[in-house]
């Protein structure tokens, strides 16, 4: 089969992007070519500041090095500018000739620094801000002593100055407008930030128009003269008045070019075979000059060239972060917010912080940070994902706090850490090897991060130290990932919402009929959506959809918790954690017969049995004749409870009973991931309801239902959702509740993420004020369990033998 | 020297999507996989990384996930994916009218 051919225009980071992407999803779709007008390899252009200041090599920021073009068989032609299009032909010429041919060209084509139209812009010694040529020009440039003006305030202007001024010169900034970045910072923010960078020697000019650039005898540059008739001597002028996409090639070829290169949501051109990406389209009238959305746009393009034909490009909402060492400035979103827009401001000037939210309708639109921009990613995140801010709009302000809930020491402050402090206790994964592996393989995303280094890969509790940490080394760059539009997985482009609607609507009932309707890209999923997509299945057709065991993770398989050894650990039910005599000499005498060598009271009440083989497992749950206690799924794990009235002298309601009614009529409940309960029966709260699922507290007068609480790798406390009179209504209540999770809930979140997600209003409107909904989730919940069959006892009688036994040699 | 074949098993045996343990006197335990297309593979049942009884993984295309740790290893080469480093050992296997042959030398 003839492969098709793919030429890319411009080697910078959009359109390398793209290929990137493409080579994971189509890797031999194309025959690939990239023209790049530098004479280096794709290199990470926002890592030129700390090049200018001495703090980082050339070598440092290479993203792509030539053996790469190599190992996936691009051409690659360096130095050679593209400077005709043939649309007829379907070919990309460049300068000295060389011409590819193509089926699908990408334009990646950039932009150029703005030239101010003054006298003298293109004297010797005026100098621009864009790629690496015109740094290693600045640094040649660079004398101690020496004076430099940059024109334009904005972050380029101050980022080139600053490192000027750390390579020992006199600068001087001059900006047209009364404040410094005046589109990503309010007045108070930006004089903050003069005032810091004054204190490292830099002047400024504001409100100061660039008349003249001078030339001294040498014909070199030697002063900058202003509309009002003053002047600066200059021994180096650097213009870094903005930037504006480089269309011409485009125009000349006859496609469509507003601001920059037309393209729709798709990153197509009007000419359907060619596709633009980066800083030189024009997308819904906007042009983009940060590094975040073009690697949105590069995956939107890499998606279609693959023939996926899916994702769509929808805008970025962009955010700044000033790469200048030892200032800490955030910026995203709109600043005046409009008529509507509240602020939330605190500002504390001897301490140097401040930090404004404009919020509308509830929700964040814009933040500035300075001095402490740790919470970035966090508002970041609220803003992209619109998420209502009115239940924590008290605390805010001070920021997600405590990020490293357990083992971190509460450590919340990624950038004051060694690099020997450990983030990531599951793994061991200090620091300096997260910053390292940022820089040396070019990781801009949290995913990314995880697969090279293992951090936050495991029980995810230091996700947040790790995202300041990815923040801060690649500043502007770092996204975070966008909840709302975030895929199942690497198999497909659809999120949750997306798959579970499907499941709904067009009663898909196995994981193939599924795959096969939303056009999954591999045969047979992999170990991240087959769980997912299973569960999606039995939740939306309890007793109808196909309930795959080989896409179940190994525990809900086996029924039983494998071990670091591969034994299994058995933990059987034992109803609101009441057990007898007789159960107890059973479990006993299981022990011995089965040389189980630990025996151990769990956090839930419930006896665990460590260390059992697993050809040993029908028959040790045969002689138990207990039921399965599920402390191995996705399920309803324990219902814990206090002794409650019956022998309590403080107990004022019977909460073991109430837990053992509760437990019995939510057994076999699987769900998006564990579910614990407890009972306590008086506000002492001995079962510690305040960090359940759903805990209940029994009062004098009935009981109060709590839920979203976690005890575990983030301790969250349960939120009250209603108090009611009667046990009955306790189980309706829970059992509404627990099927809206079901139901709503993505794979793999607790409760109390789908709480925060959705937020405790919409909770207790389908639960507790709207009767109708409540009756009916509780409903579908019990049609759900309906007949369930404990899973131990038919294995027990000799279903699925073949999973317990080894073929023997 | 001439590979020495032995019969373990019929391939409606192991699971598609699954896998079967052969107990071994020479080589302890080997994983037999199976996947959607019925190709048939077969490693040493310890994950490169901790040791974890690959053949409890969940399987999907020409992988198994380790189920300890979620390592992917690849069913060909007994190697774990990047940028995970490791590899299992790989034994010999194929199928014949149904049954499933294995080499262990």
């Amino acid at each position: 089969m003839r492969r098709l051919k793919l030429v890319l225009v411009g080697n910078g980071m959009a359109g390398v992007r793209v290929l990137e992407e493409l080579l994971r999803l189509a890797p031999d779709l194309y025959d690939i070519a990239v023209f790049g007008a530098e004479p280096h390899p794709n290199y990470n252009r926002i890592l030129l500041t700390p090049v200018l200041a001495g703090e980082m090599a050339f070598s440092d920021i290479v993203l792509n090095d030539l053996a790469w073009y190599a190992r996936n068989g691009i051409r690659l032609h360096l130095g050679k500018k593209v400077v005709r299009l043939d649309r007829a032909r379907r070919l990309a010429i460049a300068e000295d000739g060389t011409a590819e041919r193509y089926d699908r060209l990408v334009l990646a084509t950039g932009s150029s620094p703005v030239i101010l139209p003054v006298p003298g812009a293109n004297l010797a010694g005026v100098l621009t801000y864009r790629d690496i040529a015109d740094t290693e020009a600045m640094i040649a440039a660079a004398r101690r002593g020496a004076r430099a003006v940059v024109i334009g305030g904005g972050l380029l202007g101050l980022e080139a100055a600053n490192g000027l001024a750390a390579r020992c010169m006199d600068v001087t900034v001059v900006h047209l407008m009364p404040w410094l970045m005046e589109r990503q910072l309010d007045r108070t923010a930006a004089q903050m930030l003069q005032r810091a960078l004054e204190r490292r020697g830099i002047r400024f000019l504001l409100e100061t128009k660039t008349a003249q650039i001078v030339a001294g005898e040498s014909g070199r540059a030697c002063a900058v003269r202003f509309a009002d008739g003053g002047s600066a001597a200059a021994d180096l002028v650097v213009m870094a008045v903005g930037i504006r996409p480089n269309t011409a090639l485009a125009e000349a070829a006859g496609l469509r070019v507003e601001r920059g290169i037309v393209v729709n949501d798709t990153m197509q051109t009007y000419d359907p075979r060619i596709y633009a990406v980066g800083e030189c389209v024009a997308h819904r009238g906007a042009t983009y000059g940060l590094v975040a959305p073009l690697f949105d746009m590069a995956k939107v393009c890499a998606n279609h060239l693959a023939q996926l034909g899916i994702a769509r490009y929808e805008g970025s909402v962009v955010s700044t972060k000033l790469k200048v060492s030892g200032i800490d400035l955030f910026s995203a979103g709109e600043l005046a917010g409009g008529a509507q827009a509240e602020e939330i401001v605190l500002h504390d000037p001897a301490g140097g912080i401040y930090k404004k939210l404009v919020i509308r309708d509830e929700r964040i639109v814009g933040a500035v940070l300075y001095g402490d921009t740790v919470d970035g990613a966090w508002y970041l995140q609220l803003l992209k994902d619109r998420q209502p801010i009115g239940e924590i709009r008290d605390h805010l302000m001070f920021g997600r706090s405590h990020l490293g809930d357990a083992g971190h020491k509460g450590e919340s402050r990624a950038a004051a850490l060694p690099d020997t402090a450990e983030v990531c206790g599951c793994n061991g994964v200090a620091k300096g090897a997260i910053v390292r592996a940022i820089k040396e393989k070019g990781l801009f995303t949290l995913e990314d991060v995880r697969r090279h280094t293992k951090a936050s890969s495991s029980c995810g509790s230091c996700t947040g130290l790790v995202e300041q940490i990815l923040a801060s080394a690649v500043g502007g760059a770092y996204q975070p990932a966008d909840a709302k539009t975030r895929p199942l997985c690497g198999c497909t482009d659809l999120t949750h919402e997306e798959v579970r609607k499907a499941i709904r609507e067009h009663k898909l009932l196995s994981i193939p009929a599924a795959m096969k309707f939303l056009e999954w890209r591999t045969p047979d999923g992999c170990a991240t959506c087959r769980p997912a997509l299973n569960y999606y299945l039995i939740a939306a057709w309890p007793h109808e959809a196909e309930d795959d065991p080989q896409s179940r993770f190994v525990n809900e398989r086996m029924h039983a918790n494998i071990q670091k050894d591969g034994t299994y650990s058995v933990v059987p039910r034992m109803w609101g954690g009441i057990t007898s005599a007789a159960q107890l000499r059973r479990i006993a005498d299981v022990v011995e017969k089965y040389r189980i060598p630990t025996v151990k009271v769990t956090g839930g009440q419930r006896i665990d049995l460590l260390g059992v083989k697993k050809e040993d497992l029908p028959r040790v749950w045969a002689d138990l004749g207990m039921p399965s206690g599920h402390a191995y799924g996705k399920a309803l794990r324990t219902v814990k409870t206090c002794v409650g009235s019956e022998w309590c002298r403080f107990g004022v309601q019977d909460s073991t009973a109430t837990g053992i009614a509760l437990e019995k009529s939510l057994y076999g409940m699987w769900a998006p991931h564990k579910v614990k309960l407890a009972v306590s029966g008086c506000p002492r709260n001995c079962a510690e309801s305040g960090i359940k699922d759903v805990g209940v507290i029994g009062v004098d007068s009935g009981w109060e239902i709590y839920v979203g609480g976690n005890g575990g790798i983030k301790t969250e406390v349960a939120q009250f959702l209603c108090k009611v009179a009667t046990r009955e209504e306790v189980l309706e209540y829970a059992a509404a509740f627990l099927q809206l999770y079901r139901e709503e809930a993505r794979y793999l979140d607790r409760t109390v993420h789908f709480v925060k997600r959705v937020g405790m209003d919409y909770v207790r409107k389908r639960v507790v004020e709207d009767e109708r909904s409540r009756k009916e989730l509780c409903a579908r919940l019990r049609f759900a369990l309906a007949g369930y069959a404990d899973p131990w006892a038919e294995r027990a009688q000799g279903a699925e033998r073949e999973r317990f036994e080894a073929i023997p040699a | 020297m001439t590979r020495e074949w032995r019969r373990v098993c019929a391939l409606t045996d192991i699971p598609r999507r699954g896998a079967r343990v052969v107990r071994s006197r020479a080589h302890g335990d080997i994983a037999l996989f199976r996947t959607l297309d019925d190709e048939v593979f077969a490693l040493a049942d310890r994950c490169p990384h901790r040791g974890g009884p690959l053949s409890q993984g969940i399987v999907f295309g020409r992988s198994v996930a380790c189920p300890l740790h979620g390592w992917t290893i690849g069913l060909a080469d007994g190697c774990a994916a990047a940028p995970d480093e490791g590899c299992t050992r790989r034994f010999a296997v194929r199928v014949e009218d149904g049954a499933v042959l294995l080499a262990e030398g």
